[in-house]
């Protein structure tokens, strides 16, 4: 990235810095890549430096020959047109529009949060009940809600999607595979209402059995045990199962797992053919090939497109409005009624804030935006730094 | 499925048949490099192994299941008949076959199951949706009134979506409006002045793909309804949808126009274009059909998302076209509302809506994979034939302009043109 400091201007100022074409093949042809390479952001290639070096390397044994003046190249200054002038501010000035856009979001946030915050100070963060009104409010519940139900997800879907992602890149009949990309892609446009209906009138009824068959043989593990269940009564109730943040979680894992699967599957394919075929060559199975080729090349793409899902769990609303029924103490238990998270909560109150609940909301929100931003930050820049990101888009 | 395919040694040991010992020799130590891999492919041994792992999976588990312990379930059933069918495969490819095979083959069923999983995750949230759905969709009426005059209890001959649908289209032609140029320009701004600011602002954008959408409304109502004094309206709800779909088009046509073919804009540089004609007439017309999906792509998820306008629209039952004042409803936020009523026939309609919702989002999706999915500079046939009619018609222009008798440039026979006054200065400009 460091590379592209001076590159602000059109290509050819670099090209004409960077060395004369009097010098041949060897300037051009440093010329060239940096030309075509400035257009995108990929660490360590060009060299404006070095090429400027070799330029002057070359330029010291040039002068005494006479062609030289003829060999200078034109200085091209077709970009200081006034149409290109007015072109230029107009993409800045779009650039700085949708910046200020993005920034706002966390300004005005944080401004109307301020009220909120300022009230509460420290102890936002430790308070589970939420009572802005007698200013008693936090977002401990509804935070270890959020995160548990994000935890379920990724924990659901990430298998799913690898999987599926090398079962599109290695293993589906080539004919398939195209069919099968675009169904991915449908899948993460399906709105998330539609999820919700499927999950709070289909799912819930059917999924009741699981959740009561871990909470018999796992309920010693804190994180599934479930208070008022009683194992052994065969007419017991259910609903101590339904609405709980184990549900959310597998319906928000069928949503994220289809973007997870379309980053992955982009980075999976991308695995150099050489290296494939070099594994096949040495004996490898399909399998062995992933495992030696596929998966450490696609290591980045898999950590990516796992936090993206992350982030997009993190931040959904409906379904899981739809789905759980909120409480607000710290619900550790997974699989037992009750549940929240911090944009149901927003959902749910809004309509009924005073101006001092709406600012606590906003401060609510403004530390869910905070955490998915910490999420796909993390995200971008693992997938930058693996080996895959230079091309991959996640 | 199969990796290995079951080859004799036969052939092999025919095609060296003098030296036997050798041959023997080469059988015996090295069988490894004479049977070939095959990947991919079907085998008789193959689908033999996996049908016969299928059924005993199938027995053991109904046997398990109703005769020798307590279980009980259809979850349970499944998931115990898969495993079981996972282990007998395995026992049953390594009668035949060594380790890594066996890993090969359980592998490639298990990745099979997980996009099967994931697939009919698919099919059965969207044919769940339709199925419900089909209550309420054949009632005419239910495309054509809104809302005002039908209550919970009425019957589905009474009311319909016509306001939501309306409303869905007002909002979504407003994030339209402001996504599309704003959007384009920018990702064109960070493909074409790339720089320190372009690519922060690249960094911004990438980080806000997954903006939650209740924030952006959330945003949208702070400062345009709590700060300006604004009321509740379809406007308010297309800025909230804007802010949310803004960093989805711009992220995926930053990547359509990457992938322009660098020779083309260096060629328009080189006739002397300037930058933004380059732009506007090479960059963009090339990218024009993966632009187009990414903007629907990001229509798409604009249109199904609630949060949004749940925070900013406001909620009615009557039909308003008019988005900069009174409430309004989308498609998303009336499904939402009908399931929180008890009533059977409300729960139908909030179906009905849905299913309404997914086919928007289906044909969107059609509509983007006809037009897109080419990559740039990929024409159709129909683009070929135009820019070859084009072309021929340039020959012909061309042509004339050289035709003998025209006193513009000498004929096309003559070997350098330098004879009229008119031609000397248009011949100059060869550097």
């Amino acid at each position: 990235m460091a590379s592209a400091q001076e590159e602000s201007d059109r290509p050819e100022s670099g090209r004409s810095e960077s060395g004369e074409p009097a010098s041949g093949i060897p300037g051009t042809g440093t010329a060239e890549p940096d030309r075509a390479e400035s257009d995108r952001p990929e660490p360590g290639r060009a060299e404006p430096g070095g090429a400027g070096t070799e330029g002057s390397g070359t330029g010291e044994a040039v002068p005494g020959r006479p062609e030289v003046q003829e060999l200078t190249p034109r200085r091209l200054n077709a970009a200081r047109g006034l149409g290109d002038r007015v072109f230029r501010y107009q993409l800045t000035a779009t650039g700085i529009a949708v910046l200020a856009v993005m920034a706002g979001v966390g300004l005005f946030l944080l401004l109307r949060a301020g009220q909120a915050l300022r009230a509460r100070g420290f102890a936002f963060l430790t308070t589970a009940e939420w009572q802005p009104d007698v200013h008693n409010f936090g977002i401990a519940a509804v935070m270890t809600g959020t995160i548990l139900i994000a935890l379920v997800a990724v924990s659901i879907s990430v298998p799913l999607a690898v999987g599926a992602a090398l079962f599109i890149s290695d293993v589906a009949p080539p004919g398939l595979r195209r069919t099968l990309v675009s169904m991915v892609d449908l899948m993460a446009a399906v709105p998330s209402v539609v999820y919700g209906l499927w999950g709070l009138f289909f799912f819930q009824q059917h999924v009741i059995g699981l959740s009561r068959w871990l909470s018999t043989w796992f309920g010693w593990i804190p994180l599934f045990q479930v208070d008022g269940a009683q194992p052994g009564e065969p007419l017991a109730s259910e609903s101590v199962y339904t609405a709980s943040t184990f549900i959310a979680g597998i319906v928000v894992a069928l949503m994220v797992a289809p973007i997870q699967c379309s980053v992955m599957r982009e980075v999976f394919s991308q695995a150099p053919a050489g290296e494939r075929e070099g594994a096949y060559a040495l004996g490898a199975t399909r399998w062995g090939m992933i495992r030696a080729v596929v998966l450490p090349y696609g290591k980045g793409g898999i950590i990516g497109g796992t936090m993206l899902g992350l982030g997009r769990a993190l931040g959904e609303t409906i379904a899981v409005y739809m789905i759980i029924s909120p409480v607000f103490t710290i619900q550790l238990h997974i699989l037992q009624t009750g549940s929240n998270s911090v944009s149901s909560l927003i959902a749910l109150h809004y309509g009924d804030a005073s101006t001092f609940g709406m600012s606590a909301l906003m401060a609510a929100g403004l530390a869910l935006f905070l955490l998915t931003l910490a999420v796909n930050f993390t995200a971008s820049s693992v997938v930058a730094r693996s080996r895959s990101g230079a091309q991959s888009e996640a | 499925m199969t990796v290995i395919e079951e080859t004799s040694l036969s052939g092999v040991r025919d095609a060296a048949p003098a030296p036997a010992d050798i041959a023997v020799e080469q059988a015996r130590h090295a069988p490894e490099p004479l049977r070939p891999r095959r990947i991919g492919g079907v085998s008789r041994a193959g689908v033999l192994s996996l049908c016969g792992a299928a059924a005993s999976g199938l027995c053991v588990t109904v046997l398990l299941f109703g005769q020798l312990a307590p279980f009980s379930g259809a979850l349970g059933f499944t998931v115990t008949a898969y495993v079981v069918f996972l282990a007998i495969y395995a026992v049953l490819t390594g009668l035949d076959e060594d380790g890594q095979a066996v890993r090969d083959r359980v592998m490639t069923v298990v990745l099979w199951t997980a996009a099967a999983l994931l697939f009919s995750g698919l099919f059965m949230v969207v044919g769940f949706t339709g199925w419900r759905g089909k209550e309420a969709l054949p009632h005419a009426n239910f495309f054509t009134e809104d809302m005002q005059a039908s209550g919970p209890l009425d019957p589905l001959t009474h009311g319909g979506i016509a306001h939501a649908m309306l409303g869905t289209l007002t909002m979504i032609a407003i994030a339209l409006a402001i996504t599309v140029p704003l959007g384009l320009a920018c990702a064109v701004y960070l493909n074409q002045i790339p720089g320190r600011f372009s690519r922060f602002v690249r960094t911004i954008v990438e980080a806000m793909t997954a903006l939650p959408s209740i924030v952006a409304g959330l945003m949208v109502y702070a400062t345009w309804i709590l700060g300006l004094g604004m009321q509740k309206s379809g406007l308010a709800a297309g800025f909230a949808i804007s802010v949310m779909m803004l960093p989805i088009v711009i992220r995926a046509s930053d990547v359509v126009l990457r992938l322009v073919p660098g020779n083309l804009t260096e060629a328009a540089e080189a006739l002397g274009a300037p930058r933004w004609r380059t732009v506007w007439h090479v960059v963009l017309p090339t990218a024009r059909s993966g632009l187009a999906t990414a903007v629907i792509l990001g229509t798409a998820r604009g249109i199904g998302e609630t949060s949004p306008v749940l925070l900013t629209a406001g909620f009615t039952a009557a039909l308003n076209a008019d988005p900069t004042s009174g409430p309004m409803v989308s498609l998303p936020l009336a499904v939402f509302n009908f399931v929180k009523s008890p009533e059977p026939t409300m729960i139908a309609r909030g179906f009905g809506a849905a299913a309404v919702l997914m086919a928007l989002v289906l044909v969107l999706f059609v509509i983007a994979r006809v037009i897109g999915g080419r990559g740039p500079g990929h024409q159709t046939k129909r683009q070929a034939r135009r820019t070859a009619r084009a072309s021929r018609q340039d020959v012909r222009r061309f042509e004339d302009l050289h035709a003998p008798g025209l006193s513009l440039f000498e004929s096309p026979g003559g070997p350098h043109p330098t004879g009229t006054a008119l031609s000397a200065p248009a011949t100059g400009e060869t550097d």
